[in-house]
């Protein structure tokens, strides 16, 4: 898209991004704007390229063209640790989180970097006040606190999905996405997920690929509808809803 | 340091202490002390290795090159003690080599430890026959075959003792066990230590929590090293030779062997694996010249079978002590170790009877009565015990197949 000028501070923004995969485009020029402080949520079909999108925002994968920004910053290209350390942080849709490791160990590791611990071999973990209290504190705010000295592994379903969430905003980050963090759940999973979900993004910009579309007119300040590698739509969900090109390619009229 | 020994986590260590301070009071005869000191240097090395292994989940095939490369430092240090113009004392030796294998693991590390898995455990591979081969290449440095030996005897004597007697060097290897062990159980509680295991788990999450799995991995590496190296200094002090063999594929494939035996999933296995294997090294060749078949058999079917090495065993059995289930577990531990030793005595009589056949050996002797291989007893001992066994571990699997399915039926 020619002639887009990035949001003036806006939190995340994407300018044309593609990603091509041998001579197959997956992503055909996303642009993007997230607001500082918006909930904004990416819906459209399967193979659409939501998690493609995670992956090229959030450094596993390196755009083919096209500008990605976080907080005025190029960061296109860049390694996950890089885009990690300037505040973006992500949860994944297939649980990952560091199975053998205790509940609070999970969080401690997401807290360390972020509170400017890095790769001492000289300290003792247990004596950083500041790590201490915000693994603390992220027990607490996760619904995880009665099972901290398990091993993550060994949570039920909704556990670690919860642990999931909270490994990814224990250090903090000015932006999160989370790729669809209540799949598989039960109704009652389901809301108490976005009870947390609402939680954790207080004060933050939040991304979220989310297939259950309660959740999403529930949740988001704004909706991105993409489709076959592109946007087709950005708006409200009232906008959304009324939207004639988002009703034929994707949603159809019971969904609404 | 002294928050790691807070209370609860202080009786292993007392009985740790007490352990150490124990042998060289039971190591009587100069064999007995000669076994222990080399226990000594391998308990360290053993468990430097599993920094690797157990807790940073890299599978290495070369962590004798930091063993022999801080050896190699500690043996030319010794030498120049020796010459006089070197001013440290001979118990300060395994110093030196953490120096020469932290020095060794950051330079070598590097490019080993740019990938995870497979690829790792290749160039951990690659990077070992690379450095044993320049080893033999630079006789001048490395001595050649015969390497290059000191004489710990040679410095100053400190508080009277000149290391001229092994109880001596016993006493001072066993010290640096302790201080050793305490030193890479605070580095477990390290932030490096920490993300250490957060690699082994999940090397990919580690980058979208700010740290570079690349780097992590190469610091863990070279700390392990150091302490390689360590195990390299006390044994320069111990042998007071160091050999291009020493940083061969042998010893590494060997501590591999020791700390995969000992557990690699809790911090004191690698102790138990290595004073056990150089035990039964040191033993086994007084009742057999087939011992070597004996510690493959037995780490194929550690891994087999056994894959938590003997501390997994520890750990079962502290588990059941502390669910309050010994008693209803007791039987079915029974059942399984009279199964184990039926099946390994009746394998071990057939081995036993065909390579004494083979090469022509005393034949084996039960209670008086010859075992020949080509005569019936022997044969028949051996089936009946492989038949005992099996029946043994039969039962058991019926139990406990048995036993689920009533638990299902419940359900």
């Amino acid at each position: 898209m020619i002639g887009h000028h990035p949001l003036p501070g806006a939190a995340l923004s994407l300018t044309d991004v593609r990603k091509r995969f041998g001579r197959t485009d997956i992503i055909r020029g996303i642009t993007l704007d997230l607001v500082r402080g918006e909930r904004h949520a990416l819906i459209g079909p399967n193979g659409a390229g939501k998690s493609t999108t995670f992956g090229l925002i959030s450094g596993g994968l390196a755009p083919t063209s096209g500008e990605i920004r976080l907080n005025g910053h190029r960061i296109d290209g860049m390694k996950p640790q890089e885009i990690a350390r300037r505040g973006l942080a992500r949860s994944f849709q297939v649980t990952n989180i560091f199975p053998r490791l205790t509940v609070a160990e999970n969080l401690r590791c997401a807290a360390l970097w972020p509170l400017g611990v890095r790769y001492s071999p000289f300290r003792s973990v247990g004596s950083l006040g500041d790590v201490r209290d915000r693994v603390e504190e992220m027990l607490e705010l996760i619904g995880l606190a009665h099972v901290r000295d398990r091993p993550a592994g060994l949570l039920a379903y909704a556990d670690q999905r919860a642990l999931e969430i909270g490994v990814t905003v224990a250090g903090q980050p000015s932006v999160i996405l989370l790729d669809e963090p209540t799949a598989g759940m039960s109704h009652a999973e389901t809301d108490r997920a976005i009870a947390l979900i609402s939680r954790v993004s207080e004060g933050r910009t939040l991304l979220i690929v989310e297939h259950d579309m309660g959740v999403v007119f529930g949740l988001a300040d704004r909706i991105s509808v993409l489709v076959y590698g592109m946007v087709i739509a950005t708006g409200t969900p009232a906008q959304i809803r009324g939207d004639r090109k988002v009703r034929d390619a994707y949603l159809g009229e019971e969904a609404l | 340091m002294t928050r790691f020994l807070t209370s609860a986590g202080l009786l292993p260590w007392l009985f740790f202490l007490a352990v150490l301070a124990v042998v060289p009071m039971i190591a009587g005869s100069s064999t007995a002390v000669t076994v222990a000191s080399a226990a000594a240097v391998n308990v360290v090395f053993a468990l430097s290795y599993n920094m690797l292994l157990g807790r940073g989940g890299m599978l290495s095939f070369g962590h004798a090159v930091y063993f022999g490369l801080g050896g190699y430092a500690a043996i030319y240090a010794l030498r120049a003690i020796e010459a006089g113009w070197l001013p440290l004392p001979v118990a300060a030796l395994p110093l030196v080599g953490f120096a020469g294998g932290l020095l060794a693991g950051a330079v070598l590390g590097w490019p080993t430890c740019r990938r995870a898995g497979t690829p790792f455990a290749m160039l951990s591979l690659g990077v070992g026959e690379l450095i044993a081969a320049i080893a033999l290449m630079f006789s001048g440095l490395f001595g050649g075959e015969e390497g290059i030996a000191g004489d710990r005897t040679a410095g100053p004597a400190l508080f009277g003792v000149t290391f001229g007697q092994g109880q001596e060097v016993l006493i001072l290897l066993l010290g640096w066990i302790f201080l050793a062990t305490l030193a890479m159980w605070a580095f477990t509680r390290t932030p490096l230590g920490q993300m250490s295991l957060a690699i082994r788990d999940n090397p990919d999450r580690v980058a979208f929590v700010g740290y570079d799995p690349q780097r992590v991995r190469h610091r863990v590496f070279t700390v392990a090293a150091g302490f390689g190296g360590l195990a390299g200094g006390m044994a320069a002090i111990n042998y007071e030779i160091i050999t291009p063999d020493m940083l061969g594929l042998g010893p590494s494939g060997h501590v591999l062997v020791m700390t995969f035996i000992g557990g690699i999933g809790t911090f004191y296995g690698p102790i138990i694996g290595a004073a056990l294997i150089t035990t039964m090294q040191s033993l086994l060749p007084d009742y057999t010249t087939g011992w070597q078949f004996y510690l493959g058999a037995l780490f194929v079917l550690m891994v087999m079978f056994q894959p938590r090495g003997v501390s997994g065993l520890v750990e079962t059995v502290r588990q059941a002590i502390a669910d309050g289930e010994v008693r209803e577990r007791l039987p079915r531990w029974i059942r399984t170790v009279l199964a184990a030793v039926c099946l390994a005595g009746g394998g071990s009589i057939a081995f036993e009877m065909i390579l004494r056949w083979r090469e022509a050996e005393e034949p084996l002797e039960l209670a008086g009565i010859p075992l020949m291989a080509d005569g019936a007893t022997g044969w028949v001992l051996a089936a009946t015990l492989a038949v005992a066994g099996l029946a043994l571990l039969r039962l058991k699997a019926r139990r406990v197949a048995g036993g689920r399915l009533a638990e299902e039926v419940a359900r």
